[in-house]
């Protein structure tokens, strides 16, 4: 048992972060939860009407889920191709890639997280707009080839998106691959197993906890974007996100703004849990 | 046949890094270009690093964001710090709930917590502005602060602080002279990383910004909304190289990069 005195400064320690983070993360998500059940944007001195309506209108209008629905496959879909793409990259640099130049390229690959994420984005916007550098390549090859506008389109936001992204995916699988004995490897390859099997059932299985720890790490966010839709996707960039933005700027409906990011919130987490169960189910039957 | 597999899996890797850092080459290349327009053939001119230094907003974000950065670093190291050090060293009811709330900032997508945090300021008076960034800035650094210096404690043996201790140094002077040297790496790496949150972060600045105060990522944002021009081309190539560069330095010194020292 310990005494009082060590007590009291085990709470001395951790007491300024914790009021600190209640201030600005634990109440205002209380307040906002609260503000989702009212009428209107409370202003000075108006008594504050509880209601269900925001809820109700998410349920009613189908618009909303439509863009929910929007946000969650582009979470889906950028997460995917993050997988796609970046595992192959972890797999080699943990397998293939030895000493000096193994340290440099992961260092080369972590790096842009240091630079700014809104610059990065930017910068696809030179390289796809019409007449960009994109353009200029297609038509390099292909001289009848038109302008590929591929500015403010869907694709683009995924592309934007999966470039801001991608180097989670590749650390957290590089980090659990590259803490897979070798030597299990090797019994499985003398025991006759072909190269493909040993990744199916022993290397693939024992980096799932990287892949799902990165997968998790891109989702959400990617749900919840906002700025990058809009500066990739223009018009099609229309997302729940920028919609939930745009109640707390131009429409100054806060309410709503509050329902719909709580409604975003609810399913994210739902998402999660189930993928939590499936994986816990699944090690169970192996 | 491994000759083959090692030339497929080095260009795998270079085009990846291409991916990477192509885009970003080519917005620091066009800030050189004369053309406003991005127009090509390439004409190399400092036209637009002119016109930087003459827009005085821009250079007002930049000083906001960094003085943000640094006041948001310094605090969120110290608080981080001391809550590290009371999970590592004491026992006591709660610990566990308390640390798992620490992901609460850190799952919840930022926007949510940006509008929330709008809400609230509004609500009980404390506004939008730097002060209310900067409160933003220190809660969202505050968890990985915690946990980056966590790790550094949680892998070096509590005896050495015991004996000490025992032999008679007080708390202060235990920290001092034995726990801060050796978790001085895991300190230096939490605060890179909350100064990277802080001079990075868009959401928070964004929805917490009041009419004529804002940060640099808010004003790339509003200017790329009005129309792109090479001036932002030119501010963000001197953003990216100095960060990256910074960091570069930084990892070389402090092996960071996720490999373990061999």
């Amino acid at each position: 048992m310990i005494g009082g005195r060590r007590l009291w400064s085990a709470f001395g320690l951790v007491a300024p972060a914790y009021v600190w983070l209640t201030v600005t993360v634990f109440l205002p998500l209380s307040a906002m939860l609260y503000f989702s059940f009212l009428v209107k944007t409370p202003l000075l001195q108006q008594a504050a009407v509880l209601t269900l309506k925001q809820y109700h209108l998410f349920f009613a209008r189908g618009f909303y889920s439509y863009l929910l629905g929007r946000s969650l496959m582009l979470g889906f879909y950028v997460t995917l191709a993050c997988v796609i793409f970046g595992y192959p990259a972890a797999l080699f640099l943990a397998r293939y890639v030895r000493g000096r130049s193994r340290e440099a390229i992961l260092l080369l690959i972590v790096l842009p997280f240091w630079s700014n994420a809104l610059i990065r984005v930017f910068s696809w916007t030179i390289v796809l707009r019409e007449g960009g550098l994109l353009d200029r390549l297609v038509q390099f090859f292909l001289p009848d080839a038109g302008v590929s506008g591929l500015l403010y389109s869907y694709p683009a936001i995924v592309i934007g998106l999966v470039h801001s992204f991608i180097p989670y995916i590749i650390l957290t699988c590089y980090l659990s691959l590259q803490a897979i004995d070798g030597s299990l490897l090797d019994a499985a390859r003398s025991l006759g197993a072909s190269r493909l099997t040993t990744f199916r059932r022993i290397t693939f299985p024992l980096s799932l906890p990287g892949l799902i720890v990165g997968a998790v790490l891109i989702f959400v966010p990617v749900t919840g974007s906002f700025m990058e839709p809009r500066i990739l996707g223009g018009k099609s960039g229309m997302m729940l996100g920028t919609v939930i933005e745009d109640q707390f700027t131009e429409v100054f409906n806060w309410p709503l703004g509050a329902a719909l990011s709580f409604i975003l919130l609810g399913v994210v987490l739902c998402i999660l849990g189930l993928s939590q169960l499936l994986i816990r189910l699944r090690s169970r039957v192996a | 046949m491994i000759a083959a597999g090692q030339f497929a899996v080095r260009s795998y890797l270079t085009l990846m890094l291409a991916f990477l850092y192509l885009p970003i080459a080519i917005m620091i290349a066009m800030a050189f270009n004369e053309s406003a327009l991005y127009e090509l053939p390439f004409k190399f001119s400092f036209v637009w690093f002119e016109a930087l230094s003459g827009n005085t907003q821009l250079w007002a974000a930049t000083r906001n964001s960094i003085l943000l950065a640094t006041a948001s670093t310094i605090i969120a190291t110290i608080l981080g710090t001391m809550s590290a050090l009371a999970f590592a060293r004491y026992q006591f009811r709660g610990k566990t709930l308390l640390r798992v709330i620490l992901f609460v900032p850190v799952t919840v997508p930022w926007l949510i917590i940006a509008t929330a945090m709008l809400v609230f300021f509004f609500w009980v008076g404390i506004g939008r502005g730097l002060h209310a960034m900067l409160l933003a800035h220190v809660a969202l650094s505050l968890p990985y602060v915690i946990v980056i210096v966590g790790a550094r404690l949680t892998s070096f043996p509590m005896e050495l602080e015991e004996a000490a201790a025992t032999l008679g140094a007080t708390p202060w002077q235990v920290f001092r002279r034995i726990s801060a040297p050796i978790i001085a790496p895991g300190i230096v790496a939490a605060a890179l990383f909350s100064f990277a949150i802080s001079f990075d972060q868009f959401a928070t600045s964004y929805f917490l910004s009041a009419p004529g105060v804002s940060t640099l990522p808010v004003e790339i944002y509003s200017a790329i909304r009005r129309g792109f021009t090479p001036e932002i081309n030119a501010i963000s190539a001197i953003v990216i190289v100095l960060s990256m560069g910074i960091m570069l330095i930084f990892s070389q010194l402090f092996r960071f990069s996720g490999t373990p020292a061999e």
